[in-house]
C-alpha cells in the first residue's frame, strides 16, 4: 500500500497522533479530564467552520478555538461555584451550536464537514504532514521536558504546590497540550472519535502496568500500534480509517480486559479448597506471578 | 540555627461568613515536635495549610525560615504529608518508588531530569520508614499503614528540615500509631523540626514536647505537662476530658 504517496502521509501523520495522544491521554485519564478531549474536539469543528467561512487555512483557526477553548475552561474550572464537568458540558455544546451556525452561513464553500467528523485522513497533504509532524514533535518534547511535573500534579496536586511547583502555569500548559493534540488528531479519526485514541490506549494500559512509568510507555505503543493496524486494515478491507483506528485500540482493550479476569478467574479456582497443594503454594508464594 | 522554623503572626481567616481562625499567633522552633489538637472544625487544617500557603489568610502574615510566604522559595527545607495522602485514587498506577521519588521534585528544579542520586535518596527515604522492600509495589496494593509510610518516605525524601503532617495516625490502629509515633520521634531526635495535627487527644505520644490547643483561637501553647491540664482541655472541648500520655 506504500507505493501511493497518500498512504505513506497517511499513515506518518496517523502515528503523530498514534504517540502523542495516548502520551497526553495519560495525564488527561489520570486527571479525570477525560471529557476535556471531546470538549475541545466539538469546539475545534467551530474552528474549522470558521477558517472555511474566513478563507484561512482551518487547521490555523482550528488551533486558535481549540487553545482559546482551553483557556476559558481552565480558567471557568478554577473559578469558585461551578462544577468542572458542567464546565465541559457548557463548552461542548457551545462549541457545537457555534459550529452549526458557521457551516449554515458558509453553504455553498467546499467544507468537507463529513471528513472532519469522522477524519480525512488519507486527504492529508504534504503541508498538513509538515504541520502535524511539527506540532506533535511540539507536543512531544513538552510533555518530556515536564514529565515529572505533570506527572506529580496528576498524583497529588497539593502536594506538587508546597514542593513549590508553579501549578496554575503548569495546569495551564496542560489544557493547551491537550487543545494542540485534538487540533493535530482531528484530520486523523476526526471529531467525535479524537478523544478514543487518547483515552482507550490508556485504559488498556491501566489494566496491565506495574507502574506510571510502564502505563505511559504501553499507553503509547498501543497507540502507535492501533493507528499502524487500523490504516492497514483500512486500506485492505476498504473502510473508514478513523473508525478503523478507534475499533483496533478497542479490541486491544477488550482482548486485554478479557484474559486479565480469565487469569482472576483461574488463579480463584487454584485457590479454592480441594485445588492441587502444589500449584496453590507456587501462586501463594508469588512464582506464578 | 537562628530564628523560628516557622512564625504564624496573628493570622484570620474565615470560610465565607464562618470564621475559621480568629487572630492566632503561633511559633516553632527548631528542633520541637509540635502537636496541634482541637476539636472536629476547630482550624486546625486550615492552619496548617495557611502555614505552608495553600490557603491565604485574610489577616495576618506567616514566615518560613525567617522568609515571607510570598517570597519562600526554598520548599525543599518542607516535607509535607496531607490528610488527602490516605484518601487519593488508589487506581493510579504509581509504585511505591515512583511516588517517593516525587519527593526530590522540589530539590531538582522545573525541568530537570531525576538522576541516579535522586533515586538513591528515594531508597534511602524508603529505608527510614521500612519500606524498601515494597519500592515496586502499586501503591494501590499496599495497606493504609503502608501507604501512610510510603507519603511520609516522599516527604522526607528532599531531605526536609520541617516535617507537616495531617492527621498522620488516621487509619492506623494503636499499635501501627504507637510505632508510627515511634518513628517520628526518631526523627524529630535526628534534627527534623515535627509538626501534626490529631482530633483524637485521647492519645498524646510520649515523643511529643510542644502542645498547641486551637478552637478558632489558640486557646494554649506549651508543653504538653502544662497544657494538657483538665482546665485547659474543658475550655478547649466545652466537656471535662481526660488524656492519656503514651509513654515509650
Amino acid at each position: 500500500m506504500f507505493e501511493y504517496e497518500f498512504m505513506v502521509r497517511a499513515m506518518l501523520a496517523g502515528l503523530v497522533a498514534g504517540i502523542i495522544c495516548p502520551a497526553v491521554g495519560v495525564f488527561v485519564v489520570m486527571r479525570r479530564y477525560s471529557f476535556m478531549a471531546d470538549t475541545l474536539a466539538h469546539v475545534s469543528l467551530a474552528g474549522v467552520a470558521a477558517g472555511a467561512l474566513l478563507g484561512v487555512y482551518p487547521a490555523v483557526t482550528t488551533l486558535g478555538f481549540a487553545m482559546a477553548a482551553a483557556t476559558v475552561i481552565e480558567k471557568l474550572r478554577s473559578g469558585p461555584r461551578l462544577y468542572g464537568e458542567a464546565v465541559l458540558a457548557l463548552m461542548m455544546s457551545g462549541g457545537l451550536a457555534l459550529a452549526v451556525v458557521l457551516i449554515s452561513l458558509s453553504r455553498g464553500m467546499s467544507i468537507d464537514i463529513f471528513g472532519y467528523l469522522f477524519g480525512s485522513v488519507l486527504t492529508v497533504g504534504p503541508g498538513d504532514l509538515w504541520l502535524i509532524a511539527g506540532l506533535g514533535c511540539a507536543v512531544l518534547a513538552v510533555i518530556i521536558l515536564f514529565y515529572k511535573e505533570l506527572y506529580y500534579i496528576s498524583f497529588d496536586e497539593e502536594a506538587a504546590r508546597v514542593a513549590g511547583l508553579p501549578v496554575d502555569r503548569l495546569n495551564f500548559i496542560f489544557v493547551l497540550l491537550v487543545a494542540v493534540t485534538v487540533a493535530v488528531s482531528m484530520r486523523i479519526v476526526g471529531t467525535l472519535l479524537v478523544s478514543a485514541l487518547m483515552v482507550i490506549p490508556v485504559l488498556t494500559a491501566l489494566l496491565v502496568a506495574g507502574s506510571f512509568r510502564s502505563a505511559f510507555i504501553t499507553a503509547v505503543f498501543l497507540g502507535v500500534v492501533s493507528v499502524a493496524l487500523g490504516l492497514t486494515g483500512s486500506y485492505y478491507l476498504g473502510i473508514a480509517a478513523g473508525g478503523a483506528v478507534v475499533l483496533t485500540a478497542l479490541v486491544f482493550f477488550v482482548l486485554t480486559l478479557s484474559g486479565k479476569q480469565l487469569r482472576q478467574a483461574w488463579q480463584r479456582r487454584l485457590l479454592a479448597p480441594g485445588a492441587p497443594k502444589k500449584v496453590k503454594e507456587e501462586l501463594v508464594t508469588g512464582d506464578g506471578s | 540555627m537562628s530564628g523560628p522554623v516557622a512564625e504564624i503572626k496573628e493570622v484570620s481567616f474565615s470560610f465565607g461568613t464562618r470564621p475559621v481562625l480568629e487572630n492566632v499567633s503561633l511559633k516553632i522552633e527548631a528542633g520541637d515536635f509540635l502537636l496541634l489538637i482541637g476539636p472536629n472544625g476547630s482550624g486546625k487544617t486550615t492552619l496548617l495549610k495557611i502555614m505552608l500557603g495553600l490557603i491565604k489568610p485574610w489577616q495576618g502574615r506567616v514566615c518560613l525560615f525567617g522568609r515571607e510566604l510570598g517570597s519562600f522559595r526554598d520548599w525543599y527545607r518542607v516535607g509535607y504529608v496531607s490528610q488527602k495522602a490516605t484518601g487519593f485514587d488508589a487506581r493510579f498506577p504509581a509504585t511505591a518508588e515512583e511516588v517517593v521519588l516525587a519527593g526530590r521534585i522540589a530539590r531538582s528544579g522545573l525541568g530537570r531530569r531525576l538522576g541516579a542520586g535522586d533515586r538513591e535518596a528515594a531508597l534511602e527515604a524508603l529505608r527510614v520508614v521500612g519500606m524498601e522492600d515494597c519500592r515496586n509495589a502499586l501503591i494501590g496494593n499496599l495497606s493504609g499503614g503502608q501507604q501512610q509510610r510510603v507519603f511520609i518516605a516522599r516527604a522526607l525524601a528532599g531531605n526536609p528540615e520541617l516535617l507537616v503532617l495531617d492527621e498522620p495516625s488516621a487509619g492506623l490502629d494503636s499499635r501501627a500509631m504507637d510505632s508510627f509515633y515511634a518513628m517520628l520521634g526518631k526523627l524529630n531526635q535526628a534534627g527534623i523540626t515535627v509538626v501534626t495535627v490529631s482530633h483524637d487527644i485521647g492519645a498524646v505520644p510520649g515523643e511529643v514536647n510542644r502542645v498547641a490547643c486551637v478552637n478558632r483561637r489558640l486557646v494554649c501553647h506549651g508543653s504538653p505537662a502544662r497544657v494538657l491540664t483538665p482546665e485547659n482541655l474543658a475550655s478547649l472541648y466545652g466537656m471535662p476530658v481526660s488524656v492519656i500520655s503514651h509513654r515509650h
